[in-house]
């Protein structure tokens, strides 16, 4: 197998190799989907040894710029078979749950959990971020024939949290490692649907990789380019705008031009009001704070069924609290925090979801938004 | 509620020590919020309960190695993106946790609730006389807002005389 790269120059080229790569079903490596294929950024695919011909003939016919990135693949694999990890970084029963992974590592972990579980795990597309990426959440259900609630679970909505992907990632995992022997879990699945969302923000997480570790937002520009990002915990249709937002595009609590103007937003959204009648419970999480915060911010009149949240809120910190002796505060977030509206949880119990939740991970300002990796563990088994 | 002056609690608090997990110290505390005022810090009378654990030899181990250091020490983003410290700055971001304390101190309303988000950079300066100084900038971040801002602050420090803020400018430039 060889890896080409690949440098299309004109629309024309670019949709002749998007056809190629869905025809041949080629290995894309950079970008990940055909569809992000674009004119002046360079491609890299790995094309199967029976193929090489063919798709070298194809690019010289339509004049399209190539080299050989990769001679030999096999030849590397190879070589970089001793060492813990491929030079590529392969993710599979290798992946390390107690490291922070960028977002690519992210995205290839998702395929290989799907691949590696299949029978209980498949992968579906949400919608686009900002910056055109793809948004993915798995859904994780045991063959039944009985219809299912759902709980939904979203990571990440806040860039600069790193601690809450890692702890949706650690979530999937045990489940899928433990649903065959463990009688909680496997009761759990007998009942219930479990779609988990790794990092709704993918934007603002890669951002705060590369250029700023304490970015929140996601990065949608505003005022021709000069500012940037809402904060989308503050975007969603629920007494949006009200109270613990800022109208200026420079802050961080900044709630977006109106109610769902952010794609990301819109994308979680739509697809919560589609399913709505069957989502029986609705959590977020965030970090810092170890807070389990119910509805509302905007107010502090308590939603209908506040003994309900507040009873199941209390048993969670009580069985989270009996793990490491780790203390969580339960209670609105209008009381217990400060106010704000827009939020993703205020807005999911609005339209109906009886049970939504934000959960605030470790610490309490220690460290805060840099949870040392070595916390990962302890701060996902508790919360589990 | 203290009319026409401000607004004043009683707390109770108990101190954890960060390094020593099972060490605890009550502490009752009184602080002022001035009404209105909002450019003066609230005022602040504290009184621990109990001792404070000896850090004599620490102390002295801490200084004598910067003491001897060759070239002033220079650091960034402590901890670091992934929450690392290495060991050898573990002393350096304790003292940016206090010098963080004045400058949270200086800033605080009732509204307002701030952390030591990150120490972005410090650099300590030779002095003539027997304290270390270290020119910190510290990321603070605050709640409410959720703002995270740079902060300039100087602290010099002796085994003996302890930790003082000798000056603090406000927000860096460029924030």
């Amino acid at each position: 197998d060889q890896v080409l790269h690949i440098m299309p120059e004109t629309l024309q080229q670019v949709q002749h190799l998007q056809l190629l790569c869905s025809t041949l079903k080629l290995d894309l490596w950079k970008p990940l989907l055909p569809e992000d294929i674009r004119a002046g950024e360079d491609l890299h695919v790995r094309v199967p040894a029976p193929l090489v011909q063919e798709v070298k003939d194809s690019l010289d016919q339509r004049m399209i710029s190539y080299r050989v990135l990769i001679p030999d693949v096999q030849k590397l694999v190879d070589r970089s078979m001793p060492r813990e990890r491929s030079s590529l970084r392969e993710v599979s029963a290798g992946y390390v749950y107690t490291e922070y992974h960028p977002m690519e590592e992210i995205y290839q972990w998702m395929t290989q959990i799907q691949k590696n579980n299949s029978e209980l795990v498949t992968q579906h597309f949400l919608g686009k971020t900002f910056e055109n990426r793809a948004m993915y959440y798995l859904q994780i259900s045991q063959p039944s024939n009985k219809p299912k609630k759902i709980i939904w679970m979203d990571c990440g909505i806040h860039a600069r949290e790193w601690i809450s992907p890692a702890f949706c990632q650690w979530f999937v995992k045990e489940i899928l490692q433990n649903y065959k022997t463990d009688s909680k879990i496997s009761r759990f699945l007998q009942n219930l649907d479990l779609y988990v969302l790794p990092v709704l923000n993918i934007d603002g997480y890669i951002y705060s990789w590369e250029k700023d570790r304490l970015w929140r937002k996601n990065r949608s520009p505003y005022e021709s380019g000069t500012c940037y990002g809402t904060d989308l915990n503050r975007n969603f249709n629920s007494s949006w705008g009200s109270v613990g937002v800022s109208f200026n595009c420079s802050s961080d609590v900044y709630c977006g031009p109106g109610p769902e103007s952010e794609p990301e937003t819109r994308a979680v959204a739509q697809f919560i009001k589609s399913k709505k009648s069957d989502i029986l419970c609705y959590l977020t999480i965030h970090s810092y704070g170890q807070l389990i915060l119910t509805p509302y911010g905007s107010t502090t009149k308590p939603p209908s069924n506040n003994e309900e949240l507040m009873q199941v809120a209390k048993e969670a910190a009580a069985a989270l609290k009996g793990k490491y002796g780790t203390s969580y505060r339960v209670g609105s977030t209008a009381l217990i925090l400060y106010s704000n509206s827009g939020s993703s949880r205020d807005w999911a119990h609005t339209i109906g979801i009886p049970l939504s939740y934000t959960f605030e991970l470790r610490d309490t300002g220690t460290y805060g938004f840099v949870l040392p990796p070595e916390q990962i563990q302890p701060t996902c088994e508790e919360t589990m | 509620d203290t009319d026409d002056v401000g607004h004043k609690y009683y707390l109770e608090l108990e101190l954890e020590d960060v390094l020593d997990k099972d060490r605890t110290v009550s502490c009752t505390a009184e602080v002022l919020y001035h009404l209105g005022s909002k450019s003066s810090a609230p005022d602040v009378q504290l009184t621990v309960q109990g001792e404070l654990r000896s850090t004599e030899e620490a102390d002295k181990e801490f200084y004598t190695r910067i003491r001897s250091l060759e070239k002033e020490l220079v650091a960034e983003n402590i901890p670091d993106s992934h929450g690392n410290v290495p060991p050898e700055l573990e002393p350096i971001l304790l003292l940016a946790w206090a010098a963080s304390g004045y400058v949270i101190w200086q800033n605080s309303t009732e509204n307002t609730k701030f952390n030591l988000a990150q120490v972005k950079h410090v650099k300590q300066v030779k002095r003539s006389d027997e304290d270390l100084q270290f020119d910190y900038v510290v990321l603070l971040h605050e709640m409410v807002s959720q703002e995270v801002l740079p902060w300039q602050v100087t602290l010099l420090w002796h085994p003996q005389r302890g930790a003082r803020v000798c000056q603090c400018q406000g927000p860096a430039p460029g924030a």
